[in-house]
């Protein structure tokens, strides 16, 4: 059974292998984000040596860890699945013998790979090449970064699929998703680490999951929490995953009575 | 006149879908005013930590951004193609849009309208108005005109950019997913350019212009005499970028052979 869900992460990362062409120019325009992010922050400093606990060198290190790991954890699953739910044929996935959510969450993970090989490892290359990034040595800090790495895909995914499943709750949940990707890249720190936001708002920030998507794994990355810190970043990044399923079995469950397919 | 009357009966019909989901609608509406929002948080934070952006305040980049909420508006209500390759290329309904006498691209656009877009342009005409007045800029008699061809070049330029990216659905048969990723690179025109390097710079002004759609035209409300010619520059920008767009466009459509299904 195990293994039916292992071949959706294979197929899907074999569906996006064919269309790999694309991925050449995110490339591109990753590494541009970077760079504008990159000047942006180079003005703010101005001459200043610190700003919210980042050093300059720090903050260009967090602006290009950040996006590339957007690079990754970044996927259409909300998209996927509403317009599942709008053309009707989620009821044929529902009477399958699996776990819908399961499967698009495998389905994220084959993209994630593939986002991973095509696109977050090229363009860290280019990155850093361009700019003066300045990656850990310790072997620790990369294991520990890739673990976070995960758990940033699983939370930014089970976002995407709460936000995904809203469709069966407002017809058209293009606002929606809208919303919760302006609202991610915000709140998540990969715009402004969370660190600068006044400190009502950082407050706030830090009783909501999206930090646990870019700044938490972005500020270990740079070296700004070290040591304990680091297992405290890990910690609140499970605890996340697991506050999210339950509103994620929760919708899944009331979709499963509320389903009423338009048309179709 | 024809196209007039289309526009007309497309509304009508876009106005009944509409009050089918009514909830939707207003969703839609609340989330707009968020985006706009948690782009201002940004500037705002920014502007916690320092005086000034490359020699522009708060105040200035506050009203640049008022102006980029007007073109952006007028764009996303009439020019609306973000599902264009899973719609019509890959289900096939441009075969049915082409079968019919109006343009195709028009028919498109006027498919996909989406008139709540334009309270953001309102919002940032009010925003122009009150960091206008903070900096106590003048009201002269070319204003309105001036807000009025700038606004218009501005919709061309991203028109034109997007028709041309979304007319690379009928060259390669993949979904292009450059579109999305398009969709950061716009704000960056709202930031003085001058910071950039002179590669970005060159980018966002001569490649994929969008600093055309915010920090020059604003300029020149500004009276920032150093981007004046910029400025003045925007109407020309838009035809070119505009005339790019709609030959790419018309180019795709003849080389169209439809998707099966």
């Amino acid at each position: 059974m195990l293994g039916a869900y292992f071949d959706f992460i294979r197929i899907r990362f074999l569906t996006m292998l064919a269309y790999r062409v694309n991925y050449y120019s995110g490339i591109l325009i990753y590494t541009l984000n970077i760079g504008v992010n990159y000047f942006t922050w180079k003005a703010i400093y101005g001459g200043g040596e610190s700003l919210g606990g980042f050093t300059s060198a720090q903050m260009t290190t967090y602006v290009a860890v950040s996006w590339m790991a957007r690079a990754f954890y970044f996927n259409n699953l909300d998209r996927e699945i509403s317009s599942d739910i709008r053309d009707g044929s989620i009821a044929i996935q529902f009477i399958r013998p699996y776990n819908y959510v399961l499967v698009k969450m495998m389905q994220g993970l084959g993209e994630g790979l593939f986002r991973f090989l095509m696109l977050m490892i090229p363009g860290m290359i280019v990155a850093i090449l361009l700019f003066p990034v300045q990656l850990p040595t310790e072997p620790a800090a990369w294991a520990g970064f890739l673990v976070m790495l995960f758990f940033s895909f699983l939370i930014s995914s089970q976002i995407n699929v709460i936000t995904g499943l809203s469709a069966f709750f407002v017809e058209n949940n293009e606002g929606v998703m809208r919303m919760k990707r302006v609202i991610v890249d915000l709140f998540s720190g990969l715009i402004v680490p969370i660190s600068l936001f006044p400190g009502w708002l950082s407050s706030v920030l830090n009783v909501l999951p999206f930090q646990a998507i870019t700044y938490l794994p972005g500020s270990v990355f740079t070296g700004r929490v070290q040591g304990v810190g680091i297992w405290n970043v890990l910690g609140i990044q499970v605890f996340w995953f697991l506050v999210l399923l339950i509103p994620i079995v929760w919708l899944y469950h009331a979709a499963r009575k509320r389903l009423f397919v338009q048309g179709g | 006149m024809y196209h007039l009357g289309l526009l007309w009966e497309y509304l009508k019909n876009y106005m009944k879908t509409r009050l089918t989901y009514r909830a939707d609608f207003w969703v839609e509406v609340i989330s707009d005013l968020l985006f706009q929002a948690t782009n201002f948080i940004f500037i705002m934070v920014i502007f916690m930590h320092t005086e000034s952006l490359g020699g522009w305040n708060q105040n200035e980049v506050v009203f640049v951004y008022g102006f980029f909420m007007v073109p952006y508006g007028v764009f996303s209500c009439f020019v609306n193609m973000w599902n264009f390759s899973e719609r019509y290329i890959v289900k096939g309904e441009m075969d049915r849009v082409l079968t019919r006498p109006a343009h195709n691209l028009f028919q498109i656009l006027l498919e996909n309208v989406d008139p709540p877009s334009l309270i953001g342009s309102f919002i940032g005409l009010v925003i122009m108005a009150i960091s206008g007045a903070n900096l106590g800029l003048p009201f002269e008699w070319w204003t309105i005109p001036a807000l009025l061809v700038l606004t218009l070049s501005a919709v061309a330029i991203y028109t034109g950019i997007y028709t041309a990216l979304t007319s690379l659905s009928f060259y390669s048969d993949a979904p292009t997913g450059i579109l999305p990723l398009m969709y950061n690179i716009q704000n960056y025109g709202r930031y003085p350019v001058t910071i950039y390097n002179r590669a970005i710079q060159v980018l966002l002004t001569w490649i994929i212009p969008f600093a055309f759609v915010g920090i020059y035209p604003a300029a020149l409300f500004l009276q920032r005499d150093e981007m004046r010619g910029m400025a003045i520059l925007t109407p020309v920008v838009g035809a070119v970028f505009l005339t790019i767009g709609l030959l790419s466009w018309n180019y795709g459509v003849r080389r169209y052979k439809g998707a099966g299904s």
